[in-house]
């Protein structure tokens, strides 16, 4: 199922949460929202759901102008942040909560049978008499997402589906989301802060700030060329470097980067600390080290430039660490924006 | 092993444990055991029989019947107010929310001989509604209507009070999901909310009702203490003390204190299931993990 939302506006209060946002999901597809906290992200994702409504513009779903279709209608599969189990009972009722509600009238032996293939889908077969708070965070998740795929929906939809697990059981489960979305195929949308999240499941990534979206692209394309500080800044640690421009070159000390399509005066350099290489002499930036940060693979450096803007890299793990060594940073891949 | 001496933690000393424990018994034995221990002596001084004569009075019967009947109508029509207003508040966001908040708390703070008095203008016979209501021939003050609502009254926040923090921290998740499931708005009512909140619903309904049965101000004021009329219970009470019937106002009295201590035993055992369920908390996210087991 297709979803076209047509500049959308919603407004709580006094608050402006969304400002008019227009995005394709096409089908099959797997789109996350990504955005700071109070970015609309999670209002966007409730109203496509229908748990909120627009103030305007207007959602369809394929052709459908489901702008005004209420939630019980709309044919969704909500997974919400903390799961939203039925605490009274068990996994099997949990899960066949839907289809003992759904019109589409299922006898009790289809029912069951429907249960247990969905216990298998998301591996939890014989935990069907548990009770949400017997089982794990990750079960729960999991039991979560069958109760959802349970009835049939055109789109599924995952407020901030992992928020709630510790780091491990995030990645396996990521991975194992993913595997699912592509042996059933149907169009999903979910919410989440965590980058990295965001890039190792999505097909393609929506970053919202302030309730507009800044960027939409493929993991790839918002990696490889953010379409503002702002998102260079929320994909992964950068460093920020005052600069000048002029005739479409940024200058910083002696040493220029090319700032294409950038207007003549002060702005700002930006580029990841894994893409610096220092040098002890030559040409470069002048820095001097204050500091190290070890980590299991790489040694964090925390350098000065001569006018003080800090500077932080990752060096090799066996990078010698001398306090107040003058040294020369050169820059890969410099992102240049206006200030 | 050699016994160490340690100071004692912060409010450990023996002195003052001691001391603190022998006030509260002696304040629990003075106030609280005493004058129940009493009505029981006093109810039974002229032996079994007299006791059972003295609770067949037709008035002691006709009191009891009233105040049965107070609590049959009054107790569900609280209720229902009750799970009306907490949903109410705790589901929706409307103006004036939390104006309702402080509002339903009203009957708790006013003395309710004030809520009798109120109800006497209304609908006494020079008060608001007073002639109309003469002129239709209904009778509100002086009869049971009147006894009903000014019980209504003093009861009205009892359910909704046990609800509203039960019902805010469970949030809206719960009926948001069963709603995205395809259910409509009554069997979300009776298949999800109903089921997580009967414990305190019920916890509140055991307190109205021994409210109800035991009100004495408002009602005194409403009923006119008309014998074999429009006597409850706890007024009943009362007017055997004035007559010097001391063992008839006790044997009345010692009905009221079996049904208090019914419906405390209730309680408690309400409590102790609570109890069970607080592991097992009404949202499924935040329960602690048992175990973390990946297929």
């Amino acid at each position: 199922m297709k979803i076209r939302l047509d500049t959308v506006v919603k407004t709580f209060d006094t608050f402006r949460a969304v400002h008019g946002v227009s995005l394709d999901i096409e089908s099959g597809e797997l789109v996350a929202l990504l955005g700071p906290s109070g970015s609309g992200k999670t209002t966007i994702l409730r109203m496509v759901a229908g748990l909120e409504f627009p103030d305007g513009g207007a959602i369809y779903f394929g052709d459908e102008n489901a702008t005004d279709i209420e939630v019980r209608h709309r044919g969704v599969g909500f997974v919400f942040q903390h799961y939203a189990l039925f605490p009274h009972m068990t996994v099997g009722e949990n899960i066949a909560f839907g289809m003992k509600v759904s019109k589409t009238k299922r006898s009790a032996a289809e029912i069951s049978g429907r249960v247990e293939h969905l216990l298998r889908l998301v591996q939890l077969e014989g935990l069907q008499d548990r009770f949400p708070a017997q089982i794990s965070g990750g079960q729960r998740q999991r039991v979560a997402l069958a109760r959802a795929l349970a009835v049939d929906p055109k789109v599924l939809l995952l407020d901030e589906p992992f928020g709630a697990l510790d780091a491990n059981v995030r990645r396996d489960l990521r991975r194992w989301l993913r595997k699912i979305h592509d042996e059933l195929g149907i169009t999903t949308l979910f919410v989440t802060h965590d980058q990295a999240e965001a890039l190792d499941l999505a097909d393609r990534v929506v970053i919202l700030d302030k309730g507009k979206i800044v960027q939409t692209g493929t993991p790839e394309e918002v990696c490889r060329a953010p379409a503002s500080a702002f998102v260079m800044n929320f994909l992964g640690d950068a460093n920020r470097l005052k600069v000048t421009v002029s005739g479409e070159k940024a200058q910083i000390q002696n040493v220029t980067f090319d700032a294409p399509d950038i207007a003549d005066g002060p702005a700002e350099l930006f580029f990841r600390p894994a893409d610096v290489t220092w040098r002890e002499d030559g040409h470069g930036i002048q820095a001097t080290i204050a500091r190290v940060i070890d980590r299991p693979d790489s040694r964090r450096v925390l350098a000065l430039t001569v006018d003080g803007q800090p500077i932080e890299f990752d060096a090799a793990p066996e990078f010698p660490f001398r306090a107040d060594a003058h040294g020369f940073v050169e820059i890969r891949r410099p992102r240049v924006y206006p200030a | 092993m050699a016994k160490t001496r340690r100071p004692p933690r912060i409010g450990d000393a023996p002195i003052f444990r001691n001391t603190m424990i022998a006030i509260v018994l002696v304040l629990v034995a003075l106030i609280i055991i005493a004058p129940l221990a009493v009505i029981g002596y006093e109810a039974l001084s002229k032996g079994i029989a007299y006791f059972g004569k003295t609770i067949a009075n037709s008035d002691t019967r006709h009191a009891i019947l009233m105040t049965a009947m107070t609590a049959l109508i009054a107790v569900p029509i609280n209720t229902a107010f009750g799970v009306a207003t907490a949903w109410a508040i705790t589901k929706f966001d409307f103006p004036g929310r939390r104006l309702l908040l402080i509002v339903i708390e009203i009957p708790f703070s006013v003395s309710p001989i004030v809520a009798g008095v109120a109800y006497l203008f209304v609908y006494g016979l020079q008060g608001l509604f007073g002639e109309a209501l003469q002129s239709a021939d209904v009778k509100i003050l002086f009869a049971l209507p009147g006894i009903v609502l000014a019980s209504m009254f003093v009861t009205a926040p009892f359910v909704a009070r046990e609800l509203i923090p039960l019902m805010q921290a469970q949030g809206r998740d719960l009926e948001e999901a069963a709603t995205s499931l395809g259910a409509s708005g009554w069997r979300t009512f009776f298949f999800v909310t109903l089921p997580n909140i009967k414990w305190a619903l019920l916890y509140g309904v055991i307190l109205c009702n021994s409210r109800v049965m035991g009100e004495f101000g408002a009602v005194s004021v409403v009923s006119g203490n008309i014998r074999g009329q429009t006597n409850t219970l706890p007024l009943h009470i009362e007017l055997l003390y004035h007559d010097y019937n001391a063992v008839g106002a006790f044997a009345a009295a010692s009905i009221l204190a079996v049904l208090a201590v019914v419906t405390l035993i209730a309680k408690v055992a309400l409590e102790r299931r609570g109890a069970g369920r607080v592991r097992r908390p009404s949202l499924a996210g935040t329960a602690p993990d048992i175990s973390e087991t990946t297929p």
